[in-house]
């Protein structure tokens, strides 16, 4: 149950897979590509760390999920964000930024 | 996250698991598909898009596990196989679970059922507001509590500064009349100010007026709900209603909550203002309101500390004002005893609770012992086990949540039969709770104590079960696999021969005070009390109606109507055929009845004006005595020359001549009984003493007086019938006869004087039931545990056993190494037992009677008794290593 293994930083995973998903829906492989691809390949996602997560996510309201086609005509599961998810990944950055900054202030003064 | 939304989702997974793995299964496939595509964009082969995908994105199995596991209904689904493989292992072993459970049902049952009991009494808070504030006040007469007079009360009342209010209160049996018999109510003459007092209002109607509780005020009565339920099936329209009550017109102004319970009486059911007369200043001390019959109860004020109140009551008892004169009975010469309600409730019952609690709590340790002993040996069995599952892999923490689980479920069943066990048991304490216990009805099986030994229970079996998993840890894998086919000495045989030779030790704990218990009711049995008790039938009359009543016209008229009624119907019972002889007294010895009923001041001649002592007055018929058959030591008992025109004759216990008149003849002698100002009583004999409360207790101080030359009639008198044959059959008969005199006179509490008897020392049988029954658990329980150790240690030593046997070693020596074994144990347990024996028989010495807590018979008897059984128990294994092969068991290895 806990999500080990994944390169991504522990606790970002969530807010990564609403930032991805608020730009449209996308199934599970894409979500992992866009990420990869937008960090230039920092960050990269364990398959089963994502697949937890989007579980999570949708139980805690943020996501809906459906079997829908894709443009080469396979069945996917695809994830968009709802409206309880837009408000939680506004939340999320707000929160990030206020750490990221703290962090780098730190950084700064002990440098 | 929404509760709501994991519960549903949750609940999917769990109902429909295979469509959420099959789900789950196409994502991933369909994950790496893409993944595959995409790797095979960049110009791979199939095959080395493949390759691709796997290196980079790791197997698609293990990733469908991984979001597979997500959520709680995970654990659960875990839990439940757990559960199930639990199930088959304690299924396997009947004999070590079933045993286990029991155990452990005993502990908590018992321990459950008697906290139960003991709570509402000792622990929890009294049913009123602020019930802290609440106290009891009473006279002390030779240390002990008294009841004081509403004289008294007056004066207390009055002075004090500490209290908001204060209420006086007495029994009142008023008949109910115009049902099929007349029934008799159990009520309480109280001050206007007695509900005020408890913080509790009546919850239909009102409460009393202050105007109500004067001499001749309203006559009103406030019902129970209980009542009011079953006279008048909780009719609303019941307020201002009449209710014949002695004959009298009283009206209903209240109906008190059904949660409302009156601690200080509970089967009181009507209440009514006790109406002393308050502007009484006179010096006339004759009157009813200078009796000594009232309970006092008051509540302080608000930050007014117990403390304060007891020196501010000591200080108004030791100055005495001009305006409240004192009579010698009530003078508060001894002072006052101020007590918590809830401590006065609980004085009497306390010590002998407290006994019963700790009682309870040694089965609960021995219990729990005993369930680590079954544990650790079936651990130490199940070692290799562990071995091979570690062997095969299995996590540490798997293991761990398995044994976790195992136990838990061995603890729950152990605890719903303990439930049921509480609940049995509760019932029973209530079945056999000595009359008198307080709050009975508050009784019911406690949540927190049934939590707390379970809870108990559980921890115990937690711990011990995690012993194996703990080993298996420490990477002693290879070991235990050697182990489990070879012969195990681990170091849990030490700790479980401690644990048995504590089990003996606490069995032989509780096995004594049982015996000291036993050993006192037995003596106590055989105390002679003073009277023959065999095929006596006895009643209480009782007279109730106006034609009792003393009018102003013509005082006395009333009580020669009573006298009359009883003495026709005791004419009456006599000519019941099988009735041998009969008698009346105003007080029955071992009755029950309140010490104050008949207790008066005595004054003998010889004493000083202000001395004087408090005796027991029974106004008796003349055949009372040859009915009792109570000895006549000189002189003659109450006869037919004692009339209402004959100089009042008085008869001493001889007790009381003892010490009154040491070395002199007492017959002749004068005294006053009750007021000063009647003419004196001359003494014209001396009975044999006989015990009034108890058995156990010496009130000697007795005077018999003929209920003719008494300064007032007894409204209510005891029946006493000798009976030829079968007391009991006589009953219906009797009470025939005296309702074909009047047919509207109540008559109670029919019993035979040895059921009186039993009453008397029921709290005593209550106390040793208890005692036996535990003293029993802990002796199978340290029997149980004895043999098991034993029987460990046999089959660990089956070998040894062979090697013995094929050198030459006897049955007999094989049977007397295992026995010796044995007895080692139960040597070892017994004394550290007499040890704590000893402190715990100091703890009952106040429940003894007639015994020393060191009483030589009842040591010995239960020494012998645990030692008998606990060569019981070890003779079964001892039989079994004698019996060993030895070609089989060194083939086996």
């Amino acid at each position: 149950m806990a999500d080990t293994n994944t390169d991504v930083i522990q606790g970002t995973l969530d807010m990564l897979i609403l930032k991805t998903l608020s730009l449209g829906p996308l199934h599970g492989f894409g979500i992992a590509r866009r990420v990869e691809q937008v960090s230039r390949g920092v960050f990269k996602v364990n398959p089963g760390s994502l697949l937890t997560a989007l579980q999570r996510l949708e139980r805690a309201g943020w996501l809906d999920a459906e079997w829908r086609s894709t443009e080469n005509s396979r069945r996917a599961r695809f994830y968009s964000l709802t409206r309880a998810g837009h408000r939680q990944l506004e939340i999320e950055t707000t929160e990030w930024g206020r750490r990221a900054g703290a962090i780098a202030r730190l950084l700064r003064q002990e440098g | 996250m929404l509760l709501s939304r994991q519960l549903a989702h949750g609940l999917r997974g769990l109902l429909h698991r295979n469509a959420h793995d099959q789900e789950i299964g196409e994502e991933v496939r369909q994950y790496f598909d893409e993944a595959v595509a995409a790797h095979r964009e960049r110009g791979l082969t199939e095959d080395e898009a493949r390759r691709a995908a796997r290196l980079e994105w790791g197997r698609p199995e293990q990733a469908a596990e991984q979001a597979r596991s997500y959520g709680w209904e995970n654990t659960v689904r875990s839990f439940v196989a757990d559960l199930h493989f639990g199930a088959r292992q304690l299924a396997r072993n009947p004999g070590f679970t079933i045993v286990s459970a029991i155990t452990l049902a005993l502990g908590i049952g018992a321990s459950t059922a008697i906290f139960s009991a003991v709570d509402p009494i000792l622990f929890k808070p009294l049913p009123y507001p602020h019930a802290n504030r609440i106290l009891t006040i009473w006279n002390r007469y030779q240390g002990a509590r008294f009841e004081l007079s509403f004289g008294t009360y007056r004066e207390l009342a009055q002075r004090n500064r500490g209290f908001e209010s204060m209420a006086i209160f007495e029994p009142w049996q008023p008949a109910l009349t115009g049902g099929v018999q007349p029934e008799r109510l159990e009520g309480q003459g109280v001050s206007a100010s007695f509900f005020q007092v408890l913080g509790v209002a009546p919850t239909l109607g009102r409460d009393f007026e202050p105007s109500e509780d004067v001499r001749g005020g309203p006559r009103v009565v406030i019902l129970s709900d209980r009542l009011w339920q079953r006279l008048f099936h909780g009719d609303r329209g019941i307020l201002g209603r009449p209710i014949k009550l002695d004959d009298g017109d009283y009206t209903i102004i209240g109906v008190m909550p059904q949660w409302f319970e009156d601690v200080l009486s509970s089967s009181t059911d009507i209440w009514t203002p006790a109406q002393y007369d308050t502007r009484q200043r006179a010096k006339d001390f004759s009157g009813p309101a200078w009796g000594n019959h009232l309970r006092l109860v008051g509540r302080l004020r608000p930050g007014v500390t117990r403390a304060q109140a007891i020196e501010e009551l000591s200080q108004i008892a030791g100055t005495q004002w001009e305006d409240f004169p004192r009579p010698r009975w009530a003078s508060l010469k001894q002072g006052l005893i101020v007590d918590s309600l809830q401590d006065d409730m609980a004085y009497i019952v306390r010590p002998a609770l407290l006994a019963v609690l700790g009682a309870v709590i040694l089965v609960l340790t021995i219990a729990c012992v005993n369930a680590i002993n079954l544990l650790l040996a079936r651990s130490a069995q199940r070692r290799g086990e562990f071995g091979v599952r570690a062997a095969l892999g299995a996590s540490k923490r798997r293991i761990i949540r398995q044994l976790i689980t195992e136990s838990l479920l061995l603890a729950s069943f152990g605890g719903a039969i303990g439930l049921g066990v509480a609940v049995a048991g509760v019932r029973v304490l209530i079945a056999l709770s000595p009359p008198g216990l307080p709050r009975v009805e508050a009784i019911k099986v406690d949540a927190v104590a049934f939590a707390f030994a379970f809870a108990v229970t559980t921890l115990i079996g937690l711990v011990t079960g995690l012993i194996p998993a703990l080993h298996v840890s420490r990477g002693e894998v290879r070991s235990r696999l050697e182990q489990s086919s070879r012969r195990t000495v681990g170091g849990h045989a030490w700790t479980r021969r401690a644990l048995v030779v504590t089990e003996v030790a606490l069995a032989l704990v509780l096995l004594v005070s049982a015996g000291l218990l036993l050993q006192s009711m037995r003596r106590l049995l055989a105390v002679d009390a003073g009277f023959n008790p065999r095929q006596l039938l006895t009643m209480q009359v009782q007279t109730s109606g106006h034609r009792f009543d003393d009018p102003p016209s013509a005082p006395g008229a009333g009580d020669n109507m009573r006298r009359r009624f009883f003495r026709q119907a005791l004419e009456a019972v006599r000519q019941v055929p099988g009735v041998e002889e009969a008698g009346f007294t105003s007080l029955l010895p071992l009755s029950d009845d309140p010490a104050w009923v008949s207790t008066y001041g005595a004054r003998f001649e010889n004493d000083e004006p202000q001395k004087g002592r408090n005796v027991f007055r029974y106004a008796v018929n003349p055949s009372y005595c040859g009915t009792m058959g109570i000895a006549i030591l000189s002189g003659r008992c109450i006869d037919e020359h004692d009339t209402a025109m004959s100089p009042p004759a008085a008869v001493l216990s001889a007790s009381l001549a003892r010490s009154q008149f040491p070395g002199q003849n007492p017959i002749g002698k004068r005294l006053h009984v009750g007021p000063d100002d009647r003419p004196w009583f001359v003494v014209v004999g001396v009975a044999g003493d006989v015990k009034q409360t108890s058995l156990a207790i010496n009130e000697p101080d007795a005077v018999y007086l003929s209920t003719e030359q008494t300064w007032f009639a007894d409204d209510t008198l005891w029946f006493v019938i000798r009976a030829r044959g079968d007391a009991v059959a006589l009953a219906p008969a009797v009470k025939a006869a005296v309702w074909s005199v009047d047919k509207d006179q109540p008559i109670v509490r029919v019993a035979t004087m040895e059921g009186l008897m039993a009453i008397t020392e029921a709290q005593r049988r209550f106390v040793l039931i208890l005692f036996e029954a535990f003293g029993l658990i802990a002796l199978v329980l340290a029997a149980v545990g004895l043999y098991g150790v034993l029987s460990g240690s046999v089959a660990e030593r089956t070998r040894e056993m062979g090697v013995r046997a094929a050198l030459g070693a006897t049955r007999q020596d094989l049977l007397a190494l295992i026995l010796r074994d044995g007895m080692r144990l139960t040597v070892l347990g017994m004394a550290l037992g007499l040890l704590g024996a000893a402190v715990a028989s100091r703890g009952i010495v106040s429940l003894l009677f007639g015994t020393s807590a060191l009483d030589p018979a009842s040591w010995l008897g239960m020494v012998a008794l645990l030692g008998a059984i606990a060569v019981l128990a070890c003779s079964v294994p001892a039989w079994r290593a004698a019996r060993v092969d030895p070609a089989i068991a060194l083939r086996a290895e």
